[in-house]
C-alpha cells in the first residue's frame, strides 16, 4: 500500500522534474550566446555607469576617486557636449531625411520599366558596400581637394573653382558623403516594398482616372510606408554612431563643427584619457539611443506580426 | 507593360526618357567608385595633376606597389577578424536561434528582444571598460581580441536573422528527426544546417560586411601588430602625404572583398540588412 503511494508520488515528482529538465534542455542551446552577450555588453555597461560617478584620468595614476554627479553636472554645463548632441541630431536627421527621399526616388525609377534594371541596382549599391574609411578618403582627397580634386576643377568654369568644400562646409560635406552611402540602403529596402505591390491595383486606379501622382500618393505610398519607416529607423541607429567619415573627412573640426557624440567620446576617452567623463557621455548616449531603438524594435515587431498573420 | 504597348510600341518615349534619367542618377552615385578605380590605374603624377587626367594608359603599378609593400598584413588581419568573428557568430548563434525558433519556452520574446537590443547599444556603453580590460589582460593590439568584439557586435543580428530563417521550416521536420532518435548535434548538423543554408549565407554576409568595414574599435584597440585594412587607409591622411594613386589602389583593394560579396549575394543582402523583415 505504502509502496504504491510512494511510487505514485515518485512518478508525479519525476514527471515534474522531467518537465523541468525538458525546459532546461530547451534553454541550454541559448546559454552560450546569452552568457557571451551578457559578459561582453551588460557587465561592461554596468561598469560604465559605475565609472561615470568617478573622477579618473588614466594619465594621472591614483586619480580614481568618487565624484558623485560631477561628470553629469559637467555634461550639462559643458559647451562641447551640447555642440556634440546638436551635431549628432543634425547629422542624423538630415542624412536620414535626404537619403529616404533620394532612396524612394531611385527605387521608384528602378521599379518602373527602365532598361538595365539589374545592372542599375548592382551599381547603385556599391557606395553602401565600399569601406566607409575608403569612401571618405576618396571623397576628400580625389574628388573634393581644392587643388587636385575633380569637383573643384569641373566647377572652375562656373566660378566655383578652388573652393575648399571640406573646410568651408564641413557639416554639409559629412552629410553629403553619408547620404551617398545611405541612399542605396534606403533604396534597397523601399524597392523591396515597391516590388511587393500588385501592379493590377495601380492599373485599376489608372483606369479609374487617377493620374500618376495621385496613384503614387494614395496607393503606392501607404503600401511602402512601413518599409520607409523600417529603413529610416534602422538607418538612424547606424547614422547616430557615425564615426568613420568624420574621422577621415574633418576629424571633428574645424573647431567642433562636426564633432558628434561618438567622436567626442573618442576624443575624451582616447585623446584625453578622461575615463569618468567618457563614461558619463556613454551613459547619456545609451539613453538617447534607447529611445530610438525602442521605436525601431516596435516597428520591426509589428512588421513581423503582419507577416505572421499573412 | 500593357500601358507601354498602348503608348507606342516596345520603346515608348517615356520609357526611354525614364531610363536616361535613371542611368544618370545611378552613374552619379556610382561615379566616386569608378573614379577610385580610375585613379588607382594611374601613375602618381597623373593622379596628382591639375586639371585631373582623364585620358591615360592604365597601369597596375600602384596595385603592385601596395601589394608588395606593407599592406598585406593589414589585409590578413582584416580577414582573420572578419572570418573568425563570423564563424563564432554561427557557432554561438545557430543553437540559440534554434532554441528560440523551434523549441520556444516562456519569455522567448523577452530573450529575443534582449538580444537584438544589445546590437543597438552604442559602443559608448561598453567601450571604456572593454578597453581597460583589454589593456590589463595585455590584449590590446591583439587580432583575436578584436575578433571577439566583432562577435559581440554581430551575434545579436546573427541570432535574429537565423531565427527568421528557421521559422520558415515546418516544425514537423524537427519532430521527425527527434523521433528517429537524433541527438541535438546531429539535428543541428544534419537537418538545420542544410535546410537554412541560404540563411547561413545571408548571416555570414552581413557579419563579414560589418566586421570587415568596422573602424571604431579597430582604431582604438589596435596599433601596429593587429591593425586592420581601414587602419592602413588612415596612414594616408596623417603621414604619407599626397599619394593619390596609391591611396586609390589601397582603397580599392580594401573595399574589394565586401563589394564582391555584396554584389554576388544581393538578395541575401536585403534580407540581412533588414534583419529578415524584407524577403
Amino acid at each position: 500500500m505504502s509502496s504504491v503511494a510512494g511510487s505514485g508520488g515518485a512518478r508525479i515528482q519525476s514527471a515534474a522534474s522531467l518537465a523541468r529538465r525538458d525546459a532546461w534542455l530547451r534553454r541550454l542551446p541559448l546559454l552560450p550566446a546569452f552568457v557571451y552577450v551578457i559578459v561582453v555588453t551588460q557587465i561592461p555597461f554596468a561598469l560604465t555607469i559605475w565609472y561615470s560617478f568617478h573622477s579618473w584620468n588614466l594619465l594621472k595614476p591614483g586619480s580614481f576617486r568618487f565624484s558623485g554627479l560631477d561628470n553629469y553636472a559637467r555634461l550639462l554645463t559643458d559647451e562641447s557636449i551640447r555642440t556634440a548632441v546638436f551635431n549628432t541630431v543634425l547629422l542624423t536627421i538630415s542624412v536620414i531625411a535626404i537619403s529616404v527621399v533620394l532612396g524612394l526616388a531611385v527605387a521608384s525609377l528602378l521599379n518602373s520599366e527602365v532598361f538595365g534594371k539589374g545592372l542599375m541596382r548592382t551599381l547603385m549599391i556599391a557606395p553602401f558596400l565600399i569601406m566607409p574609411t575608403a569612401g571618405a578618403l576618396i571623397w576628400k582627397d580625389t574628388l573634393l581637394n581644392p587643388l587636385f580634386g575633380l569637383l573643384p576643377n569641373l566647377l572652375t568654369p562656373f566660378g566655383l573653382g578652388r573652393v575648399d568644400w571640406v573646410n568651408r562646409y564641413p557639416m554639409a560635406t559629412v552629410v553629403a558623403v553619408e547620404v551617398w552611402r545611405w541612399t542605396p540602403f534606403m533604396m534597397l529596402i523601399i524597392l523591396a516594398g515597391l516590388q511587393s505591390q500588385n501592379p493590377e491595383v495601380l492599373e485599376a486606379a489608372r483606369v479609374d482616372g487617377a493620374n500618376a501622382f495621385q496613384a503614387f500618393r494614395r496607393i503606392t505610398l501607404p503600401l511602402v510606408r512601413p518599409f520607409i519607416e523600417l529603413g529610416a529607423l534602422l538607418g538612424s541607429l547606424f547614422v547616430v554612431q557615425t564615426f568613420d567619415s568624420i574621422f577621415m573627412l574633418t576629424y571633428g573640426g574645424p573647431g567642433e563643427d562636426t564633432t558628434n557624440i561618438p567622436f567626442l567620446l573618442y576624443l575624451v576617452a582616447f585623446q584625453g584619457f578622461n575615463i569618468g567623463q567618457a563614461s558619463a557621455i556613454g551613459v547619456v548616449a545609451v539613453v538617447l539611443t534607447t529611445i530610438i531603438a525602442t521605436v525601431a524594435l516596435r516597428t520591426l515587431f509589428s512588421i513581423f506580426q503582419v507577416e505572421a498573420r499573412r | 507593360m500593357r500601358a507601354g504597348v498602348i503608348a507606342g510600341g516596345r520603346f515608348p518615349t517615356s520609357r526611354v526618357l525614364w531610363s536616361v534619367v535613371g542611368w544618370l542618377v545611378v552613374l552619379v552615385f556610382f561615379f566616386p567608385v569608378l573614379w577610385m578605380w580610375l585613379e588607382a590605374l594611374k601613375t602618381e603624377p597623373q593622379a596628382a595633376s591639375s586639371p585631373p587626367t582623364i585620358f591615360f594608359v592604365p597601369t597596375l603599378e600602384e596595385f603592385q606597389q601596395v601589394m608588395s609593400g606593407d599592406f598585406p598584413p593589414f589585409f590578413i588581419n582584416s580577414a582573420i577578424a572578419s572570418i573568425g568573428s563570423t564563424f563564432m557568430v554561427l557557432v554561438l548563434g545557430l543553437p540559440a536561434a534554434y532554441a528560440l525558433a523551434v523549441r520556444p519556452v516562456k519569455r522567448t520574446r523577452d530573450v529575443l528582444f534582449f538580444f537584438i537590443s544589445t546590437r543597438f547599444l552604442p559602443f559608448a556603453a561598453s567601450l571604456v571598460p572593454l578597453y581597460l580590460l583589454a589593456r590589463d589582460l595585455q590584449l590590446l593590439d591583439n587580432i583575436f581580441a578584436l575578433a571577439a568584439i566583432y562577435t559581440t557586435i554581430n551575434l545579436p543580428l546573427g541570432v535574429w536573422l537565423l531565427r527568421s530563417f528557421l521559422l520558415e521550416i515546418p516544425p514537423e521536420l524537427f519532430e521527425a528527426a527527434r523521433v528517429d532518435g537524433a541527438s541535438f548535434a546531429t539535428e543541428i548538423w544534419r537537418i538545420v544546417v542544410p535546410l537554412i543554408a541560404p540563411g547561413i549565407a545571408a548571416t555570414s554576409l552581413i557579419c563579414l560586411i560589418f566586421s570587415w568595414n568596422e573602424f571604431f574599435y579597430a582604431v582604438n584597440f589596435t596599433s601596429s601588430v593587429a591593425a586592420t585594412a581601414p587602419i592602413f587607409l588612415v596612414g594616408f591622411i596623417s603621414g604619407r602625404g599626397l599619394f593619390y594613386a596609391k591611396l586609390a589602389a589601397a582603397a580599392t583593394l580594401a573595399s574589394l572583398p565586401v563589394l564582391l560579396a555584396g554584389w554576388i549575394a544581393q538578395k541575401q543582402l536585403i534580407r540581412g540588412l533588414t534583419m529578415g523583415a524584407v524577403k
